[in-house]
């Protein structure tokens, strides 16, 4: 390995992995101090006392701990995308594919409603004034109180599955982003640029597409990040609010009513690693279509 | 009698701005014929670029009269009767210098085959076979401005307007590019119009002189060269030389003792 690689190991691992390390360390404590109190009441009801090492060990064995120590959840990971069959309904991955396709479905809708919206902004001086207002207060509404609303309007309009309301609730959260990014690029170039066109004659459609488009693209690349995280939230949102039973918010809320912490907790971090894949490969994309429209390499 | 390519006459434009007007040219008078090198040479505020933006039809006189090729400022630009270089080179980074120089063309819907051709063309004519290919931050701050050049010769207009192209520049390339511009005047056989706050650039570059100076700007003085068409850089230590750009600097000085 080259000393430059080395480097980056040190600068950008090391710290991460450091507070890793705290953060398990806190969460094992917490779940022997948590956990502990259940053991000392099955101790006393069966009249026997316990060694410390009695109680620690047993912390770390419950079927429903208040909190589930590290290992168990990963255990149950394991068990639920490794060894259950991917079409079982509890296997993770089973879950995650609907909890991403309703993502990846609001993103998409997210991203042309947002790109829509600013280009009517920008373009138009109506669109302006009666546009901006609205799609900010729409982000001050909690999208909790709404979903109800989206999911009887969906089905009333026909909609056959839940996929259409959560769909628009993911889509709902992401779109904003890519609107205010956009609205900012496609207003980014300077009067000299506007003004070289004005040399040419150039009619508006030209400055729009050979100027304030390709101007936007960095714009529009830093939002994608930004917007498929919140279609994500809003994925999980609407599996939680519109009463679904797949997808990996359904899975929370399952493993929540139904007193089992481990489902629980499998279902979250699932939902982790799934949003942090989704960044990584946004992210690897925006560098692919970056370089390839010329970017300076960082 | 000929017609001038650009006729100025009387021309005024006030700014109305929050602190009150600006009147930024006042009375201003000038013929500007086919295949002149003009340089408009003041200080700052002295309504150089304001005058060169007013040919360009980017901002609206007031006040008098102004021809381009016969045409209204407006219907001149609308006609693409002239190139235009900023201060900055302002290439696009998402395209390549080949592309930058094609935008003019893509916009006025020449072919192809055409495209091609002249964005080749005029990249030999600014020295930059061969980089056509490449991003704009892979040129250096000169060959960019040469680049932009070449966008604006691109779509071989008559006139060539220069708003101080080459005022970011260091000294030895700015010597260098300027000995470019005058090889490319002669091979052309375009009319210029210049603008600078640099004596020395305007006296080697110029056939006419217009000295400006500021509230209200206006021109102090119009200056036509007695230097020959050939001028090698070591002209520039010439008695001729230096006898106008002496006369440059008293009408500078006399503008700003008013």
């Amino acid at each position: 390995m080259s000393g430059r690689h080395t480097l980056i190991l040190r600068q950008s691992f090391l710290p991460v992995l450091t507070v890793a390390a705290v953060l398990l360390v806190v969460w094992y404590a917490a779940a022997i101090k948590m956990n502990a109190t259940w053991t000392y009441d099955q101790a006393a009801r069966a009249g026997t006392q316990p060694s410390f090492s009695e109680v620690v060990s047993d912390t770390m064995q419950q079927d429903r701990p208040l909190l589930p120590v590290p290992h168990q959840v990963a255990s149950e990971l394991w068990k639920t995308t490794v060894l259950k069959k991917i079409t079982s309904k509890r296997s993770m991955i089973y879950q995650g594919t609907i909890t991403l396709k309703t993502t990846l479905w609001g993103f998409a809708l997210g991203i042309v409603v947002g790109v829509s919206m600013a280009a009517i902004i920008v373009l138009s001086r109506v669109g302006r004034l009666s546009l901006m207002p609205w799609a900010i207060i729409s982000q001050t509404i909690p999208i909790v109180a709404l979903a109800p609303m989206i999911v009887i309007l969906s089905n009333a309009a026909g909609a056959g599955s839940l996929l259409v309301p959560k769909a628009i609730i993911a889509a709902y959260l992401s779109f904003f982003p890519v609107m205010v990014s956009m609205v900012k690029g496609l207003t980014s170039p300077d009067h000299m640029q506007l003004d070289l066109l004005r040399t040419y004659g150039a009619k508006k459609s030209a400055v729009f597409w050979k100027l304030r488009v390709p101007a936007s693209m960095p714009y529009f690349f830093a939002s994608l990040k930004v917007s498929v995280a919140a279609a994500f939230v809003g994925a999980v949102v609407g599996e939680l609010s519109t009463s679904a039973i797949s997808g990996l918010g359904a899975r929370m809320l399952i493993g929540s009513q139904f007193g089992e912490p481990m489902i629980m907790w499998a279902a979250l971090f699932a939902a982790a690693i799934l949003a942090a894949l989704l960044i990584f490969t946004v992210g690897a994309i925006e560098k692919i279509l970056r370089r390839t429209m010329g970017g300076q390499p960082v | 009698m000929k017609q001038p390519v650009i006729n100025v006459s009387g021309v005024d434009l006030t700014f109305q701005t929050n602190d009150g007007p600006i009147h930024a040219l006042k009375d201003v008078n000038l013929e500007i014929n086919k295949g002149d090198f003009v340089s408009f040479i003041g200080p700052s505020g002295c309504g150089k670029t304001t005058l060169l933006r007013c040919i360009a039809g980017l901002e609206t006189p007031t006040g008098g009269d102004l021809t381009v090729n016969g045409l209204s400022p407006t219907e001149a630009r609308k006609a693409r009767s002239y190139g235009y270089v900023f201060q900055a080179a302002g290439l696009y980074p998402w395209r390549t210098i080949g592309g930058n120089v094609k935008l003019p063309l893509e916009i006025m819907g020449f072919s192809k085959a055409e495209q091609v051709e002249r964005v080749r063309k005029v990249l030999e004519l600014v020295d930059l076979e061969g980089f056509e290919k490449k991003y704009p931050w892979q040129l250096s701050g000169g060959m960019q401005q040469r680049a932009s050049i070449a966008r604006a010769l691109a779509f071989d207009a008559d006139i060539l307007l220069m708003d101080e192209p080459f005022g970011a520049l260091d000294e030895i390339v700015r010597d260098h590019l300027n000995e470019q511009v005058l090889k490319l005047w002669d091979r052309t056989e375009k009319t210029i119009a210049f603008v600078t706050h640099s004596i020395p650039e305007a006296v080697y570059l110029s056939t006419k002189i217009v000295v400006m100076s500021p509230r209200p700007g206006r021109i102090t003085d119009i200056i036509d060269s007695p230097l020959p068409k050939e001028r090698p850089l070591d002209i520039r230590d010439s008695p001729e030389f230096i006898e106008i750009a002496h006369r440059v600097r008293d009408g500078l000085r006399a503008g700003h003792e008013e």
